[in-house]
């Protein structure tokens, strides 16, 4: 059975590329980078030329706003408890959106229990946050805006760069979780005038076990980890070499092929939707009609339970999800969709396929198939859709 | 030209069978493990394996091991959890001075939080004392920290000692092992030690940077480092990584397989190195306990730099170092061996050598052949007599 992924959201397969640049970094270039010797150097030096790179995609003015992490979770943390803590004597207030990761979600929660007060901005019903919002919640203890560039669940794209003519003329601090982002559509920290930036390796064809926090020059931080003087001392620890060589390639071949994968990938996110729309009925998009990551489809199907949904289709060798990996264990319905105004139900008949540049429309059509067969078999052992449909008749 | 790694305590190279575990996973299984679907199933399957293994390595339960980025946020993960989780219980921490700078540093900032640190001192040979340990104690002593082999001078700490007469005294005060260097080389054992946390890393056993462990005993609260999703119990959130867990699994099986073996080897090694270089070279001193770890060596050479010995002996093609890598490049005087009552000259002259399960006898001689004249050379340059 062909196995058809739908779940590049979530993480996606490392490109065979960026795992060979990544192989001699452990057998014949292993050296310690903090070694002084030919060894070390070697990869000090690999590490380095991945800074560059790296600093030069995001649009960094200097190598050093580059710090590499263990995942984009510890970069999201490090740059708000980083920033918390660095800035407690400007003013102790953090304001945030309803339908952040839970990276940063859970980080501004944990802030308010040591004395930080933290403004949870809504969304519309398309997740998009309102620049005027964000005006209005700024007072003079404001030290740090924090609003994601794109959903994960929905694919909403922020107005972050006209957010931040709001919060740089108020002097604030702006950061902008872009682990969505980065490797999905051009993603530049000076043009989108953010201070700090994060991103994670896994989620553009890399390994996992990277991020990268990029932190404006000037911008103090508190550190998560302490340690050697790594990471221009910002983050100890014998550095992830491997990891980091391929998180630089996998940016550098995802920045290179934007070109041509936004427009392919956006047409295919259409084609798919559309057909959706076309064949099975009860069905609601979730999220912003075109301000929307290219892979990003988000439905919910009426009468039906998105795990039902997920199992029939993994059966039929088809990964998706029904929410952020990180809480779909759980079985609470998406904070998103619920921040978006959709009812419990709905919420909970969403399915979400991220297209990846390696998907066809060959692959689409067959999901579909498969899709349209599952979601009328599921139906018709639903009491909900039962009623629904008689109440119809009526 | 001849390469030789004498800086195993740095890093180690990764073995082809844990490289080769990586590639399949970063190829192959590539799900996220908190995915509900096949792949995210796979990946899953893969740590809690994984996870087994590494237990079962220090007789622990599965649900003891808790991957992080590596030792040193294993370390952090261990000292500040304990602190700022129980700080109502107290505020009182206890460490050693000659503690790696993941450790060391870890309970400075902690300081500056409001805790009472006591850095206990350590003797000649780099040994902390049990009794010194338990004289430190207070009623509210959150945490003793103690290393189990130092890894600059292979100093073996009485760890097992430690935790007895510490949890007769004081059962409440947790425990803290950093295990980063002993791992793989002597048992590892935190039921025995009554360590409630232990520090792995796997870089230091022919596995790959950027993964560690921390093992914790059930039942035990920590502070995490950092908040989010679920993974690890929660207590360390962020998308697993799969292919180091498992590069970590690979190599953990291959180091304790011939653990034994391997340590007589190297004990050998060592012995010969150290009575070689004493009567080649006149005038040195080795640092540490006679008994010490098998595979760390550090010599002082009286009247040379050692970090000009380091550059000479790479020029040669052998790679020691002048300590920990974590300071190497920068030019401060090591802290254990200035706490083992080393002059700062002597300090400076000092370098480690540090073997692994690949050191081979040959490696030694080559080594020795190029280490007389090294010395000999640097010293003529320092205007000091052989």
């Amino acid at each position: 059975m062909e196995r058809i992924y739908l779940d590049h959201a979530a993480t996606t397969p490392v490109d065979p590329r960026v795992v060979e640049a990544m192989l001699p970094y452990f057998t014949a270039n292993f050296g310690n980078p903090s070694s002084i010797y030919q060894e070390g150097r070697a990869a000090k030096k690999a590490i380095e030329e991945s800074r560059e790179k790296v600093a030069e995609i995001l649009g960094a003015a200097d190598t050093r706003e580059i710090i590499f992490t263990g995942s984009g979770s510890e970069a999201d943390n490090l740059a708000i408890t980083g920033v918390a803590w660095a800035y407690r004597k400007k003013g102790n207030h953090i304001i945030t959106s309803a339908i952040e990761h839970p990276a940063v979600l859970e980080t501004c929660k944990e802030l308010e229990k040591h004395g930080f007060a933290v403004t949870y901005l809504p969304v519309d019903e398309y997740g998009l946050v309102a620049p005027e919002a964000v005006r209005d919640a700024i007072t003079d203890r404001t030290i740090l805006v924090s609003l994601m560039h794109a959903n994960n669940e929905v694919g909403t794209i922020q107005p972050i760069a006209e957010i931040s003519k709001i919060v740089r003329a108020k002097g604030v601090l702006l950061h902008t979780d872009a682990v969505q982002t980065a490797g999905s559509i051009p993603l530049q920290a000076d043009e989108l005038g953010v201070d700090l930036l994060s991103l994670s390796a896994h989620k553009f064809y890399g390994p996992k076990g990277v991020g990268v926090l990029y932190a404006k020059k000037g911008t103090r931080l508190h550190r998560l980890i302490h340690g050697g003087a790594q990471e221009g001392r910002l983050r100890a620890g014998t550095e992830n070499v491997a990891g980091i060589v391929g998180l630089a390639k996998a940016l550098e071949l995802a920045a290179a092929g934007l070109e041509e994968t936004v427009p392919r990938l956006a047409e295919l996110r259409d084609y798919f939707i559309n057909k959706i729309f076309s064949r099975i009925d009860h069905v609601k998009l979730n999220g912003h009609p075109t301000r929307r990551l290219p892979g990003n489809i988000n439905v919910s199907f009426e009468f039906v339970e998105g795990e039902s949904i997920l199992l029939n289709l993994d059966l039929e060798g088809i990964a998706a999800s029904s929410g952020s990996a990180c809480t779909s264990g759980a079985l609470e319905p998406s904070h998103v969709l619920l921040a978006m105004g959709l009812p419990h139900e709905t919420a909970h008949g969403s399915v979400r396929f991220t297209i990846g540049k390696d998907n066809t429309k060959e692959q689409l059509d067959y999901v579909l198939g498969v899709l349209e067969e599952t979601i009328a078999r599921l139906r018709a052992i639903s009491p909900l859709y039962r009623e629904q449909r008689g109440r119809k008749e009526k | 030209m001849r390469q030789i790694y004498l800086d195993n305590s740095a890093t180690t190279p990764v073995r082809p069978e844990a490289a080769d575990a990586m590639r399949e996973v970063l190829l192959s299984d590539y799900g996220n493990p908190s995915s509900f679907h096949s792949l995210g199933i796979k990946a899953e399957r893969i740590i809690k394996e994984a996870r087994r293994q590494l237990a079962a390595a220090c007789g622990v339960n599965e649900a003891e091991v808790i991957f992080t980025s590596g030792g040193t946020e294993a370390n952090n993960l261990a000292v500040k959890g304990v602190a700022r989780r129980h700080r109502k219980r107290g505020k009182h921490l206890i460490t050693t001075r000659v503690e790696h700078p993941s450790v060391l540093n870890a309970f400075r900032a902690l300081e500056t939080e409001g805790f009472e640190v006591d850095y206990l001192p350590v003797d000649r040979e780099g040994l902390v004392s049990p009794a010194e340990v338990i004289a430190a104690l207070r009623e509210d002593t959150l945490l003793v920290s103690v290393m189990h082999i130092n890894n600059e001078v292979g100093s073996v700490m009485p760890v097992a000692e430690i935790g007895r007469l510490l949890k007769e005294k004081n059962p409440q005060t947790v425990f803290h092992v950093d295990a980063v260097q002993s791992f793989g080389k002597l048992p590892v054992d935190p039921r025995k030690w009554q360590a409630d946390l232990v520090s792995i890393s796997a870089h230091k056993i022919h596995g790959p940077k950027g993964s560690g462990a921390l093992l914790c005993r059930e039942g035990l609260l920590l502070e995490p480092l950092f908040h989010g999703g679920d993974q690890e119990q929660g207590i360390r959130p962020g998308t697993e990584n799969t292919a180091g867990i498992a590069g970590f699994a690979v190599a953990c099986r291959l180091a304790l397989r011939d653990r034994e073996e391997n340590y007589r080897k190297m004990t050998g090694l060592k012995k010969y190195l150290a009575a070689e270089i004493k009567r080649q070279i006149k005038d040195t001193s080795v640092n540490g306990p006679e008994e010490g770890a098998a595979h760390i060596l550090n010599v002082t050479f009286a009247g040379i730099k050692g970090e000009l010995l380091v550059r000479f002996l790479a020029e040669e093609g052998i790679y020691v170092s002048t300590g920990s890598a974590c300071h190497s490049r920068r030019p401060e005087p090591s802290h254990v061996l200035l706490a083992m009552g080393l002059s700062a000259e002597e300090v400076g002259a000092s370098v480690r050598f540090s073997f692994s399960a690949l050191t081979g006898r040959e490696d030694i001689e080559y080594t020795l052949e190029k280490l007389e004249p090294a010395v000999a050379a640097l010293r003529r340059m320092t205007g000091r007599k052989k």
